[in-house]
Order: structure tokens, then sequence, then C-alpha cells
């Protein structure tokens, strides 16, 4: 059910697990020794508590450690994130409108689709926009999504390491179909992505949404130039 | 009038028998008693958790099937936007400071009442209309919001629905919130007992102390924020509309501001009743006073720079996301200072595990849970994928309800002898307990995988694949409200049939513990001068014989 699309996807779920383990053992730490003292130190067990005000030494140690702990984890998770968003030098650029409650993806070619199609050999940048309210774009298999803004573009860096179909969905609340946003990403073979991309307007022609664009599409198109 | 329980003093009038001008309903309703207007509070805010609740009920019985069950999507997105801004505004937010806060702080710090007894009730006043108008809204032509509790613009500026009468209700609901805050401030400053000094205050004083601030600071934020929006709406000047020339993102900013602080206004009394009730079960002093004081303030300042965490994936520039990530770690270690603490008071104590300190240890699994997921969140690589699913849906409601709720209820079942004179069946509250956790992680555990696999929150539909988490989830929600209910029909049969309860039934050396329950008019027939730190059980003794 749940796929890892990209190299990237894979270090995000490195990322996770490295936290989530780290956490695991904290939590574990925590909850048994709050279990042991409450058996330990029960009030039949031991009628009078010994009272201690506290202790310098243990607080600066469980000040230290969990600052290294989640410097660790900060550098972890910004280091691969900040690097995939950093190198976009050479993509391969799709512009990506979304509207309540759709996709249009327009290709450097010109063609227009409702479907996202990307070739597996190169980076895809997406440079996205919104025409009316906030939307997201958000592809779980590469483990990314973006936020798309009216009047201002916002972009994604795709760089699949296998070919196949992906969901995507809107994250961003839109209102009464958000959760009907679905459309899917369609990874392919290179030489497979040329002919899909030459494949003329008519075949496609009946997905295109342009008809049923709002009247300010033309204003829209400007922020992604 | 004489009550057997206060052998001590024999006869005296406690606040609910006391005649003061008006007697019956406006006895209540125009009392300056902080006791009073405390119940009033809480009274309120229980009734508005069980209206909160019953939405969710039927939010999590729509997700049963994808597609529809019982109610079309434009209810189902008034149902989350109205889950979300009772649950906030009117509970969770006010919850434990304007109803135990009001209650408790001025007895213990040994003072007579809040510094602005008038001001108190006039909170009271704002807070009820702000909660009738919020109300009032649903029955408007244009039909109930469905913007989310977040408010985000542009949606906010271009939906049909009714957006400005409930904008105000949240805007007159942060003046209640600003007043209490002013008034908890100067109390603290000005009416502390003779001896009493910062550092001998109880550990909830601090934290409601800090929550005091925040309120004062950060809540005229979110009400010009707001107010600008009503304006945007009302005049079409171009502030956050792309459209109009505006920016969303800027948007995103004000709101934050407030309500990122909002969330340690949120945690940080449930934080104070942690550190209160720990040491009166354990019948020892809290490990590291001066630690967890600091760290309630540390928290209270760190907490005011995070906000950019809840835009990661919004649009805002790479360096931004790097930073806000930096600061929300840091954030983390106060919190993580205060569970050391808390857990280290356990050892060597005398601990006798009573229902409030049962619901204490509920709290702080929970809680770590709902903290360490917030890590998590705060990584940027695991947050760009997470954010905006139900991940996060679980993480807040760790941290909100496995933590301050949970609280909230400890909270009851701490204080309710000293409120009520009267003592609850702690067998059954026991039980009620334990199944509310079951359920509750039944519920939201479940919520954690969901979010890693790609389901996003604020979905009325969702993929097939998701279907049998999603109908565990509900089951889990029953399990819950089953829990829930019986805990609140085990407290009003204790309300109406306990046995009376003492005047300190736990053993506690907080101030409070040593008045009569039900606490008289003013609280104490004399101040007390106080000598030694509230929880120095050392002198426990001197401390409780001293009983007034």
């Amino acid at each position: 059910m749940f796929e890892t699309a990209s190299d990237y996807a894979q270090n995000v779920d490195f990322v996770m697990l490295l936290i989530v383990g780290i956490s695991v053992v904290l939590l574990l730490g925590i909850t048994i020794a709050m279990i042991y003292f409450v058996f330990r130190y029960s009030r039949k067990r031991n009628p009078v508590a010994k009272q201690i005000h506290g202790n310098v030494i243990l607080e600066i140690i469980w000040i230290v450690i969990p600052t290294i702990i989640v410097m660790v984890m900060f550098w972890y998770g910004y280091e691969g994130f900040q690097r995939l968003r950093a190198d976009s030098e050479g993509a391969y650029e799709v512009k990506v409108y979304g509207f309540m409650w759709g996709w249009n993806f327009e290709y450097p070619n010109g063609k227009k689709n409702d479907t996202l199609y990307i070739p597996l050999g190169q980076k895809t940048k997406l440079v996205m926009t919104s025409r009316d309210v906030l939307h997201s774009f958000y592809i779980p298999a590469f483990r990314l999504k973006e936020d798309l803004v009216g009047g201002k573009s916002t972009f994604i860096v795709l760089e699949p390491s296998k070919t196949g179909s992906f969901d995507v969905a809107c994250a961003e609340y839109c209102g009464l179909n958000h959760s009907r946003m679905y459309t899917k990403l369609h990874v392919l073979e290179d030489s497979e992505f040329d002919k899909w991309l030459k494949i003329g307007m008519p075949e496609e022609g009946k997905k295109d949404e342009t008809k049923t664009l709002p009247k300010d599409s033309v204003k829209t198109e400007a922020i992604l130039e | 009038m004489s009550d057997s329980t206060v052998s001590t003093n024999g006869d005296y009038v406690n606040f609910y028998q006391y005649k003061g001008k008006h007697t019956g309903i406006l006895g209540w309703l125009l009392s300056v008693d902080h006791k009073r207007i405390g119940l009033l509070y809480l009274g309120s805010m229980v009734t508005f958790f069980l209206v909160g609740m019953t939405l969710g009920f039927f939010m999590r019985l729509e997700l049963w099937n994808p597609g529809q069950d019982i109610m079309g999507p434009q209810t189902y997105n008034a149902l989350f936007t109205l889950h979300g801004i009772i649950m906030i505004f009117l509970v969770i937010i006010p919850g434990i400071p304007a109803g135990f806060g009001n209650f408790f702080l001025p007895i213990q710090i040994g003072a007579e009442d809040v510094s602005f007894p008038r001001l108190n009730l006039f909170s009271w006043y704002l807070y009820t209309i702000g909660g009738l108008l919020a109300v009032a809204s649903l029955f408007l032509s244009g039909g109930p919001i469905d913007t989310g509790w977040t408010f985000y613009a542009p949606y906010s500026l271009r939906t049909g629905t009714e957006v400005i009468m409930p904008l105000m209700a949240a805007f007159i609901l942060g003046f209640s919130s600003i007043l209490t805050g002013v008034n908890f401030v100067t109390t603290v400053h000005r009416l502390r007992a003779p001896g009493m000094t910062f550092f001998k205050l109880p550990l909830f004083i601090w934290a409601l102390y800090s929550t005091a601030w925040i309120q004062i600071i950060g809540t005229p934020i979110i009400g010009i924020t707001i107010l600008l929006v009503v304006v945007e709406r009302l005049f079409g000047v171009g502030l956050f509309d792309p459209a109009m020339g505006g920016d969303p993102i800027l948007f995103q900013h004000l709101f934050w501001i407030y309500s990122h602080p909002a969330v340690y206004i949120m945690i940080l009394p449930a934080m104070g009743v942690v550190s209160e009730i720990i040491p009166t079960f354990a019948r020892k002093t809290i490990f590291g006073y001066g630690a967890i004081a600091v760290s309630s303030i540390a928290i209270a300042f760190v907490g005011t720079l995070v906000w950019g965490h809840h835009m990661f994936t919004s649009g805002m520039s790479d360096e931004s996301r790097w930073v806000y990530s930096f600061l929300t770690f840091i954030v983390a270690l106060p919190s993580g200072v205060k569970i050391f603490n808390w857990v280290a008071t356990m050892y060597k104590g005398s601990i006798k595990a009573e229902t409030p300190f049962l619901y204490v240890m509920a709290f702080i699994f929970l809680f770590s849970i709902g903290g360490l997921t917030g890590l998590v969140l705060g990584s940027l690589a695991t947050d760009v994928h997470l954010h905006d699913t139900y991940f996060v849906v679980a993480h807040f409601h760790y941290v909100m309800f496995g933590g301050t709720i949970f609280i909230f209820f400890a909270a009851l079942h701490y204080w309710f002898p000293k409120m009520f004179g009267k003592m609850y069946n702690t067998k059954i509250a026991n039980i009620a307990l334990a199944i509310m956790v079951v359920g509750f992680n039944m519920l939201y555990f479940t919520f954690f995988i969901l979010g890693y696999l790609g389901m996003p929150r604020r979905y009325y539909d969702y993929l097939p694949e998701f279907q049998g988490m999603h109908q565990f989830a509900t089951v889990g929600s029953w399990v819950m409200i089953a829990g829930i209910l019986l805990m609140f029909i085990n407290l009003f049969l204790g309300l109406k049939n306990g046995k009376k309860s003492g005047n300190n039934p736990w053993g506690g050396m907080t101030l409070e513990w040593t008045v009569p329950s039900p606490p008289p008019l003013l609280n104490f027939k004399k101040i007390p001068t106080v000598k030694y730190g509230p929880y120095e059980y050392e002198h426990y003794d001197e401390v409780t014989n001293n009983v007034n």
C-alpha cells in the first residue's frame, strides 16, 4: 500500500525511524521508571518519603543530553531536505495550477493535462501557483508537499527512482470538495515520456481543463513566467 | 451553621451558604467571589466540552465508510471547524486558568480574592457572550462557518458561510483572556500572603503566572488579525487576498504568532497542576522546584519564537524553515526537564496512587507521546511529509487532550473535595480512566499510522485502503466517550450523594488544604504567614495543624 518512489523518500523514512527509535527509548524509560517507582515506593513499602529537593548534576545531565539528541534530529531533518531543494539546476520544469477542485499541468511544449506525467531519467521541478484559495500539492510516495499560493510561485523537486503511478492529494483545506482533489502522478521511462509528450492535444483534449478555468487565468499564468 | 466536617473551627459559613446582596441565581450571576466565578467557568466549560465531543462523535461516525454516510461534505466541514473552535477557544484555552485558576489562585497564595473581583466577573460575561455569539452564528443566513478553526485566508475571505460573527466571538473571547491575565499577574504581585516569596509560590501559581503573561502579550495580535479579516470581508481591502494584491502567508504569520504561544497557554497550567498532584500523593517535596519554575518561564519565552513550524510547507523561504525548525527543537528541552523532574519526584516518595495521581500517570505517558511526536514534526524532512495529515491531528490530540484535558479531569478529581466538600466514588473514577485511556489510544494512535501512510486531514472522503483503520478509530471513539460519560456521571453522583470529604483528604500541603471544605467567603479567617516552601513535607504537621 505504501510506496517509496525516490531516494529522498527513503531518506525521510530513515529520519523518521531515527527520531521514532530514540523517542521509543525515551518513552519506555520514562514510563518504566514511573511505574517502577509507584510500586517500589508505594506507601505500604515506603511509609516515609525521603525529602530530596533536587540535584544540580542530574539537572545538567538531562538538559545537556537531550540538547545533543535534538540537535542530531534537527541536522538529519534539515540536511536532506535542503539538499533536495537547493539543487534543481537543469531540472525539467512543469507548471502546476491548483484550483477549486482540481489540477492543471502545463509542459514546456504547451501541452496541458489534468494528471501529471514525468520522466524517470531526470529531475522534474514543479513550479506551482493557485488560481484561487490555498491548495497543497502532496505526493505521499515522494514524502513531499508544498502549498500553492495565489499571487506567488512555489516549487517542489521530484527525483523519481522508479516508474509507476502514484496518488497526488490536496493537503491544504480548500472547501467543499477538498477531499476529492486527488489526481495521479505517472513516472515514465524517458522514451515513453517523450512519446507521451508528443501525442497531439486532440487525444488528451477531453481532459484539457482550459475551458473550465476562471476568467483571470491569464493573470495567474503570468506569475509562473 | 454547624458542619461536622469542620471540627477545627466549629461554625463557619461556607461560600455556598453565604448570603450576599443577591440570592438564588443572581447570587451566582452577580457574585464577585472568585470561587463562584471559577465554578461558573467550570460549568460553562464542561458544557462546551460535551458539545465539542458530540461534534467529534458525529465526525468519526461519518468516516465509517468512504463517501457519504450520514451527512454531506458541507456539514462535515462545518463540524470540524466548530469542533476546533469550541474545543480550543471555549474549553482548552480558558479551561484550567479561568476555571481552577480562579478558584485556587487566591487561596494558594493566601489572598481573600483576586485583585480586581469585578473585572473578574466581567471576564466571565465576555466569555459567555463570546460563546453565545459563536453558537448564534450557526443560525445566521450564511450557515455554519466552514473555514477550519485556523481561518486561513483567502478561503475565509471568500466562503459564503457566516464568518464575521464567529470571528467576533473569538475577538471577544480574546478580551476575556487578556483581562483574566491582567488580573492574575496583578494578584500574584500584590496579594501574596506575608512570607510567601516568589520562590515559595506553589508551582501551579508559577504556571498560571507565565500563562497570564502570554495571554497579555499574545492575545492582542490575534485580536488585530481577526479585525483585519473582518475589515477585508466587509470593505474588500486587499490585505490577505492575492486577487487584490494581498498576501495569504502574512495571515498565517499573524495567526500563528498568537496561536503557537496559545499552545503554551493551553499546556502550562496543566503542567502546574501536575506539579501540585505529584508531591501530594508522594508525600514528598518536588524534585527541582527551581528548574520547574524557570522552565515555565523558558517555555513561555522561547514559545513565542517558534510559530513558523506551522508553516514549513506554506511557501515561506527555505531559510525561515530551518531557523524555525531549530528553535522548535530548543523549545522541546524545558518540557523534557519538567517530565524528568516529575518522575524523579516519585523516587523514594511514599506514593499512594489515588485517582488524581493515576490521571497524572496517564498524562505523563500520553503527553510524552505527544511531545516526542512533536520532534518528528519539528524536523523538516519528516514534517514536510506529515504536515496537514492525520499524524498532526494525532500529535495535537495527544498534547491537548492527553495533556491539557486529562489534567483538567485530574484537577476535577483532585480539587473536587475542596470545591464541594464531598467525595466521589474513587473505584468508578479509576475504571472510567482506564476505559478512557484504552479508547483514546485506539482512536488517536491509529491516526499516527494513517498520517504516515498519507491520509490528509480535514477530509470528508478518503481512499478505500484507509477504511479499516478509520473504522478501528471510530470504535475507539465510542470506547473513549463511554469512559468520559462514566467519569462525569460518577462526579455528578458524588456531587449529589457523595460522602463528606473532610478538609484535607489527600494530605496536601499547599494553603487550600488548610482551609475548610468548601472554603468560607473570603477563604481565610486570618491571612496565614508562610514559613516554608509549598511542598516541604518535613514540615507537614506544622503547616497543616495551623488550620484556619
